[in-house]
C-alpha cells in the first residue's frame, strides 16, 4: 500500500506518494487554489499520474493545512463562541479577551467569570458556581456555534472544567463543540485560554476542512484511503480528532517540513533549514521531533502558549536579490523576486541578479541557463555568495544550544543556494525530494498515544508508575496504527500534586510510532 | 497632571521591562489587569511629585508573590484593593490621597495603575527605586526613614490584614509566609509617608521616563532615520544608556537559591567586541558586567541586556544560547549613590568584592585608558 501526503501552503500545494519501503516514488508542486479543496485535488491527480499506480493502493492520506491559520489571522469563517471561565474571585482583575483586537474579539458572543477553580497546589479557590454556570449556558443558547471553558490552575486540576463541561451539554445539546483548556494549553490562564477560544472559534473551519479533504480523497478516486492531519507536533490525527482540536493543525507546515527533512535523510538530530523563494525557516529536529518554543506564540495578534516548534525566518531566499552599493559593497535581500523568479532571474533569462543566479555562477546548481550568468564577475559572485553564508551561519548559530558543531539538512525549493561547508557544522545534508519535504513529512509522519495516571510513589514506586504509563501510552500508540517495534517515547513529565497526600503525581507519556506499512 | 490611558499602559510597561534589568517579572499580566481597570473606571491622573500637598497621605501599592502564580490569577481585584485601602486608612487614621509604584521596574509598575484606577485616586510619577531590586527593603523611602510597615496585605479570596513589625527584615519573612498561605500571591500597601517626604526621597517623574523608555525601543528604527541616527545610536541618545558590550550568549548558568534566581551569562564579543569576552552576573537582577576582566558597571546602576537588533529587553528568564544582545548601563537614581544607598544596594552588600564607581565614571576610565594604550 501506498501513503500520500499533502501540504497545502500559501503558494503551492504539494503532494508525494511513498511507497511501503518508505521511499519517495514521485513528488509535485501545484498551485494552491482560491478554495483550496480543488488545489488539493490537482495536485493528488497530478503525483497519482506521475506514479502510475492503481488508486486503491493508497492506504492513507495525509493533509498538513494552513486553512487554520488563515481563518485567524484573515479572521474569516470563524463560529460564535461562548466563554465561561472558572475562577472567581482569583482572576476576575484580567477578563477573557483583554487585549484582543476588536475584529477577532467580535468571535465572542459572551463571556462571563463564575467561582471556583484552584490554587497551584490543588487547594479549591471556591466551590464550583454551577448554578451561574448554568445560567449563562442558558443565556446563550441558540446564539452560539461553540463553547471554551477555561479554569483558573486547571493544569493541576481539571475538575471544575469537566463539570462545567456535563452542565453544558445538559443545556446546550450533546452536539455542542466544547473546548476545555486543560486539554489544549499550559501554564498561564491568559495564554491557555485565548488558545482554547481561538479552538473554539476554529469549528466551522474545521468542520469545512475535515469535510472537504474527505470529499477531495473521494473525487481522486482514492476511496480506500484512511484520513490523517498533520499536528504541529509531528504526529498524525484522525479527522474526528482533528474536527475537536482544529488549533493542533496550526504551524504544521514548519513541522512537516523539519520532520520530512528527519525522513528523508534517516537523521534525528540537526538543525533544518527550509530555503523558500524569499524567507528561510531554521528549526531544531531533536531526537525525530521538532524543538518546541518556549516562549509565547502570537496568532493573529493573540498570545497562546500551546506547542508550537521553535522556528526563525530569516530574510534569504532563492530569489533574494543580489545589489552592489555605490562604495562596492555586496547585499542579498531581504527583498526577493519572489514567485516571479522563472520570469525575473537572469538564468531564466530575466534581468535581475539573484541568488539562486549566484549559486549557478560559481557552479554550485544547474538550473536555467548557466551561460546568461557568465558575465557576472567571479569577484562580485564570491562577495554575494560570503553574504548569503554569514547569513545562514549566523542563524544556524542562533538556533543551536551549544557551540558544538552541529548537522545541518537543507530543504526546500531554495536550498540549491546554500554552500555544503557551513561553519558550525559537522555534516551538511542535501537530500533527493528536498522541495517536497513538506509533503514527505506529512505522509510520513508518526502516530502518537498518550496515556496519563495519577500515582502515589508511597505505594507505586516512581520508576515502575512511570514505566506503567510508558506502556499505556505505546498501547495507546499501537492501537491508533503504530507499527509495534517502531514506537518510543517522545515526551513524559510527571508533576507532584502537592494537594493530594502520598507523593502524588500526574505522569504524562506520550508515545509515538510509524504507521503500519 | 496628565490622564494615562489605555494607549499609554503599552509603552509604560514595555520601559519598566528595560528598568527592571533583567528581573521584575514580565509585565504582561499586570498590563492586562491595568487595561481591564482603565477601561472599567476610566483614565488614571498622573501627578508630578511636585504637585502633591506635602500634608497629604501617600501610599505606595505593590504585587508580592511567584511569577507563575500571578499569571494564573491575575492580581488587583476589587475587592482586593479595596481591602487594602480600607485597612491602611483604619490603622494610620488618614485618608489615602494617591498611590505610587515602590517599584517601577518590572510587573510592579502595572499595579498602582490599577489601584489608582479602581479607587478613583491619583498615581504620583514617582517610585521607591527607579528600578527593580529583589528585596523589600531596597527603597529609598528607606533611606528618608521610611519604615515598610504598618503594611497592608489582602488575597482575592477576601482574607486580609495589617503587619506591624519590628525591623524591615520581619516585614519580609511574615509577608513571605503569609503570601505562600494565600496561594502564592497577595496585594500590599506599604511605606505610607507624606508628600513632602516623598518629594524628599522618591525618584521622581519615573513613570514618564518608563512611558519614553517604551516608546524609544518600540519606535527606535522609525524615530531614529527622522534623527539621521543609526537605530543603536538614538536608542543609546534617548535612554541615556552607556555601551557596555554588544556580544553573542555563550553560557548560561543558572542556581536557584532560596527565593532568589542566581546566575551568570557569559557573552562572546560581535561587531566591534569582536575578540572579547564578557559576563554579567545577576540575583533575579543583573548585578555587574565585567568585560575582558575588567568590571565595567555594577548595581545599583541598572545593567540591562537587550536584544541587538530590536533592543527589546531580555530578561534573565529568557537568556538562552546564542542570542545576540548589547549591555547597556543605565545611572541609577542619585540617592543611591550615597554611603546610605550602598549600603541597601551597592555591590558589596550582594557580595560584589568592589567599591562602587558611577557607570559613567568606568566608561570613562576605559576610554581614558585606551588613548594611553
Amino acid at each position: 500500500m501506498y501513503r500520500l501526503g499533502i501540504d497545502v501552503g500559501g503558494t503551492n500545494t504539494d503532494a508525494a506518494l511513498i511507497d511501503e519501503n518508505l521511499q519517495v516514488v514521485a513528488a509535485v508542486k501545484s498551485p494552491t487554489t482560491e478554495n483550496v479543496e480543488d488545489g488539493i485535488v490537482a495536485a493528488m491527480n497530478a503525483v497519482l499520474e506521475a506514479a502510475a499506480i492503481d488508486r486503491d493502493q493508497v492506504g492513507w492520506a495525509m493533509l498538513g493545512t494552513t486553512q487554520c491559520t488563515n481563518a485567524i489571522v484573515e479572521r474569516k469563517g470563524l463560529s460564535p463562541v461562548a466563554i465561561l471561565r472558572i475562577g472567581a474571585p482569583a482572576s476576575v482583575s484580567m477578563p477573557p479577551m483583554v487585549d484582543w483586537a476588536p475584529d477577532i474579539a467580535s468571535a465572542c458572543v459572551a463571556d462571563v467569570i463564575v467561582g471556583g477553580g484552584f490554587e497551584a497546589d490543588g487547594k479549591r479557590i471556591a466551590p464550583f458556581d454551577e448554578a451561574a454556570a448554568r445560567a449563562f449556558f442558558e443565556s446563550v443558547k441558540g446564539k452560539v456555534e461553540a463553547v471554551a471553558i477555561s479554569c483558573v490552575f486547571a493544569t493541576v486540576r481539571a475538575d471544575d472544567e469537566l463539570a462545567a463541561a456535563v452542565i453544558a451539554r445538559e443545556v446546550l445539546g450533546p452536539e455542542m463543540p466544547l473546548s476545555l483548556s486543560h486539554e489544549i494549553g499550559s501554564m498561564g490562564l491568559i495564554e491557555r485560554e485565548n488558545a482554547t477560544i481561538l479552538n473554539a472559534a476554529l469549528d466551522r473551519v474545521s468542520k469545512r476542512f475535515t469535510e472537504s479533504f474527505a470529499r477531495a480523497l473521494r473525487e481522486a478516486g482514492v476511496a480506500c484511503a484512511q484520513a490523517y492531519l498533520s499536528q504541529n507536533d509531528g504526529t498524525l490525527m484522525t479527522l474526528e480528532y482533528a474536527r475537536r482540536y482544529p488549533i493542533l493543525t496550526i504551524a504544521c507546515g514548519p513541522t512537516n517540513s523539519i520532520c520530512g527533512a528527519s525522513r528523508l535523510t534517516q537523521v534525528d538530530n540537526a538543525i533544518v533549514i527550509d530555503v523558500g523563494g524569499t524567507t528561510t525557516d531554521l528549526g531544531v529536529l531533536q531526537l525525530g521531533f521538532p524543538r518546541e518554543s518556549g516562549v509565547a506564540v502570537t496568532i493573529g495578534g493573540v498570545r497562546t502558549n500551546f506547542r508550537m516548534p521553535d522556528v526563525v525566518s530569516i530574510g534569504l531566499g532563492g530569489g533574494s536579490i543580489v545589489r552592489v552599493g555605490e562604495d562596492g559593497s555586496v547585499t542579498v535581500g531581504p527583498d526577493s523576486v519572489g514567485f516571479r523568479i522563472a520570469q525575473e532571474a537572469r538564468v531564466f533569462g530575466g534581468s535581475t541578479l539573484t541568488a539562486t543566479d549566484v549559486a549557478v555562477r560559481l557552479g554550485m546548481a544547474q538550473v536555467g541557463d548557466p551561460a546568461l550568468v557568465a558575465d557576472v564577475p567571479q569577484e562580485l559572485a564570491e562577495a554575494a555568495m560570503a553574504v548569503i553564508r554569514e547569513l545562514a551561519e549566523d542563524a544556524i548559530d542562533a538556533m543551536k544550544t551549544s557551540s558544538d558543531p552541529i548537522d545541518v539538512i537543507l530543504v526546500g525549493g531554495g536550498s540549491i543556494i546554500l554552500p555544503s561547508d557551513l561553519a558550525g557544522t559537522s555534516t551538511v545534508y542535501a537530500p533527493e525530494h528536498a522541495g517536497c519535504a513538506n509533503a514527505v513529512g506529512s505522509a510520513l509522519a508518526k502516530v502518537g498515544g498518550e496515556a496519563e495516571i495519577l500515582v502515589s510513589y508511597d505505594q507505586v514506586p516512581r520508576d515502575e508508575a512511570i514505566a506503567n504509563a510508558t506502556e499505556a501510552a505505546i498501547a495507546a500508540a499501537h492501537a491508533a496504527g503504530a507499527v509495534p517495534g517502531t514506537v518510543t517515547v517522545v515526551d513524559a513529565e510527571d508533576v507532584p500534586l502537592a494537594y493530594m497526600t502520598g507523593h502524588t503525581c500526574r505522569i504524562k507519556v506520550k508515545a509515538a510510532g510509524d504507521l503500519q506499512a | 497632571m496628565r490622564l494615562i490611558g489605555l494607549e499609554d499602559v503599552e509603552d509604560i510597561a514595555l520601559g519598566a521591562s528595560l528598568l527592571g534589568a533583567g528581573g521584575g517579572g514580565d509585565p504582561y499580566v499586570g498590563k492586562l489587569a491595568a487595561m481591564a481597570a482603565i477601561r472599567e473606571c476610566g483614565p488614571v491622573t498622573l501627578l508630578d511629585a511636585d504637585e502633591v500637598p506635602d500634608d497629604a497621605f501617600v501610599v505606595p501599592s505593590a504585587g508580592m508573590g511567584a511569577p507563575t502564580v500571578l499569571t494564573e490569577k491575575g492580581f488587583g481585584s476589587n475587592t482586593e484593593i479595596q481591602a487594602l485601602k480600607d485597612n491602611v486608612q483604619r490603622f494610620f487614621g488618614r485618608e489615602v490621597y494617591a498611590t505610587l509604584p515602590a517599584e517601577a521596574g518590572g510587573v510592579n509598575s502595572m499595579f498602582p495603575l490599577i489601584v489608582a484606577a479602581r479607587l478613583g485616586i491619583p498615581m504620583v510619577d514617582a517610585d521607591g527605586m527607579g528600578r527593580a531590586f529583589p528585596e523589600l527593603q531596597m527603597v529609598t523611602f528607606t533611606i528618608g526613614g521610611v519604615r515598610t510597615t504598618p503594611m497592608a496585605w489582602a488575597d482575592e479570596k477576601g482574607n486580609f490584614g495589617v503587619l506591624d513589625t519590628i525591623s524591615n527584615k520581619w516585614a519580609e519573612d511574615v509577608a513571605r509566609s503569609v503570601t505562600m498561605v494565600c496561594g502564592g500571591a497577595v496585594s500590599i500597601m506599604l511605606f505610607g509617608m507624606d508628600g513632602a517626604k516623598l518629594k524628599e526621597c522618591g525618584v521622581h517623574g519615573i513613570v514618564t521616563r518608563s512611558q519614553q523608555l517604551g516608546r524609544a525601543i518600540r519606535q527606535a528604527k522609525h524615530l531614529a532615520a527622522e534623527e539621521g541616527l543609526t537605530p543603536e545610536e538614538f536608542f543609546l541618545r534617548f535612554t541615556g544608556g552607556h555601551k557596555l558590550f554588544k556580544g553573542k550568549i555563550s553560557d548560561v548558568l543558572r542556581e536557584m537559591r532560596g527565593a532568589f534566581n542566581y546566575g551568570r551569562v557569559k557573552l562572546a564579543g560581535i561587531g566591534d567586541y569582536k575578540g572579547s569576552a564578557a559576563y554579567v552576573d545577576f540575583q533575579n537582577e543583573n548585578l555587574c558586567c565585567v568585560v575582558d576582566d575588567r568590571m565595567v558597571a555594577t548595581t545599583p546602576d541598572m545593567i540591562c541586556l537587550v536584544d541587538a537588533e530590536t533592543f527589546m529587553p531580555v530578561p534573565t528568564d529568557a537568556l538562552k544560547y546564542g542570542k545576540r544582545v548589547m549591555v547597556v548601563g543605565l545611572e541609577c537614581f542619585h540617592l543611591w549613590r550615597t554611603p546610605e544607598g550602598l549600603e541597601l544596594a551597592g555591590p558589596r552588600y550582594f557580595g560584589l568584592d568592589t567599591d562602587y564607581i558611577p557607570v559613567e565614571e568606568r566608561c570613562k576610565m576605559a576610554v581614558a585608558e585606551g588613548e594611553v594604550a
